[in-house]
């Protein structure tokens, strides 16, 4: 129903971008990023200030991306569409599908998403992109998140990020940082619930940086912070990624990944492999 | 008990700053390294300028004169210089290149709020005239890591040229 929604709302922003702006081209390639796991626009796990797209303040941009991890004894398959409004708000709605390999079986997750840009310009202003982002989740497949101890089956997600992208900074190369303070009781994203037993700091932190090797291609690190509610020890994730923007209307980015200990099986470390669409 | 807890988040968020500061470290020494080829170290060497390393009055006319044909190619901007004199454009550009490169030229010509106020440029416009500008450093064959320096040093003029 709300996918259908959101399949709608995708299908207007197309026919829109394609009416009244022709194409949303207004800004540098490869400078507005990919989609991250949870469907907002940012590198491969974080969400960056940078909304999704390529549209500015007077027109619209549509997106839309998959992506596949493979790590150990789980992958997630994750599909996401992002529609831009005048570069100002950014709406996405993803899905999750988490392949438990140990326990043969799936957990499903949906993400509705929004971000606001506060204020700033990631490559023109002297102050960094700040933005304000929500992300909405709810786990459909909750009984191994519940039987973990998990509190809850849905959740939400407040994050605000700052982004910059520092032109010829490194010997001429451009420069890309993000930091994102998020407000979660996510487990594990979210896919093995919310809240429980152990619950402390909620308040994680992200950060991402690359460096563009030349007008298309980037390379960088991710790292985000993640709670362990549930006392399995859960880590923190990092990621090193190299993306390709061949044109504004498509990027694919690899990246190799090291999500430590799911649900108590530890040494998660495998591959990304993620493709972006832009309208 | 409350307290513990505070101190304990407040030292997983330093923890984390730390890291994340590492992060960074790691990734500017990287980037120094992977990118310190032994064409653009020659190019940076110390002492010489923006002016030097672009190729000079050569180059810069270079690329006006391609920035020009794309322009005059353009249906997103080309509204905005159609009642220019080139002549006068290519000249004055090329000083003010020149200058904010820091090569041997005073720009003495009209300020860049003078030169477009009224014309009421827009964010699409000004980031479709940088996409323009980058593809005329392109076809001067102006190296990637130039281009940006260059770039860098134009970015500030946008608050001065868009929406007056």
């Amino acid at each position: 129903m709300i996918m259908n929604k959101f399949t709608s709302i995708f299908y207007a922003c197309f026919f829109t971008v394609f009416s009244l702006n022709c194409l949303a081209e207004g800004k540098i390639l490869a400078t507005p990023g990919v989609s991250q796991i949870e469907g907002s626009g940012g590198g491969g796990i974080v969400p960056w200030a940078q909304l999704a797209g390529y549209a500015t303040e007077e027109s619209i941009s549509a997106s839309a991306a998959c992506s596949r991890v493979t790590v150990k004894d789980f992958s997630l398959d994750s599909c996401g569409v992002q529609a831009n409004f005048y570069d100002r708000i950014e709406l996405s709605y993803a899905k999750q599908t988490f392949e438990v390999n140990p326990l043969k079986l799936d957990l499903k997750q949906t993400i509705i998403g929004a971000k606001i840009n506060l204020f700033g310009d990631l490559v023109y202003t002297s102050l960094p992109q700040i933005s304000l982002g929500i992300q909405s989740k709810r786990l459909k497949t909750s009984d191994v998140a519940f039987a973990l101890g998990a509190e809850k089956d849905s959740g939400t997600d407040v994050y605000i990020a700052a982004s910059k992208l520092h032109l010829g900074f490194i010997n001429g190369y451009n420069w890309l940082w993000n930091i994102t303070a998020r407000h979660t009781k996510a487990n594990q994203i979210g896919l093995l619930g919310f809240g429980g037993a152990n619950e402390k700091a909620k308040i994680q932190l992200e950060a991402s940086t690359a460096i563009l090797l030349d007008r298309h291609l980037a390379i960088g690190v991710e790292y985000r912070q993640k709670p362990d509610n549930l006392g399995l020890g859960e880590n923190h994730w990092k990621d090193i990624f190299v993306a390709w923007f061949p044109n504004k209307h498509l990027s694919v980015t690899l990246a190799y990944v090291d999500l430590g200990s799911i649900a108590a099986i530890d040494k998660q470390t495998g591959w990304y492999l993620s493709t972006m669409w832009y309208l | 008990m409350k307290r513990k807890i505070n101190n304990k988040i407040k030292a997983d968020v330093e923890m984390g700053m730390r890291k994340v500061t590492q992060y960074l470290m790691l990734v500017i020494l990287l980037g120094c390294a992977a990118c310190a080829s032994p064409e653009s170290s020659k190019n940076n060497s110390s002492n010489a300028s923006l002016y030097q390393k672009i190729g000079q009055k050569p180059a810069i006319d270079n690329i006006i004169d391609n920035l020009v044909n794309l322009i005059g190619q353009d249906n997103v901007v080309f509204s905005h210089f159609a009642q220019s004199n080139v002549t006068h454009f290519k000249e004055k550009l090329s000083i003010y290149l020149c200058n904010i490169t820091d090569g041997p030229c005073k720009y003495n010509g009209d300020t860049m709020q003078d030169i477009h106020k009224g014309m009421h440029i827009d964010t699409n416009q000004f980031n479709h005239f940088v996409e323009l500008f980058i593809a005329a450093m392109e076809a001067s064959n102006i190296s990637y890591p130039i281009q940006n320096q260059l770039l860098a040093r134009l970015a500030p003029l946008r608050e001065s040229i868009i929406k007056m």
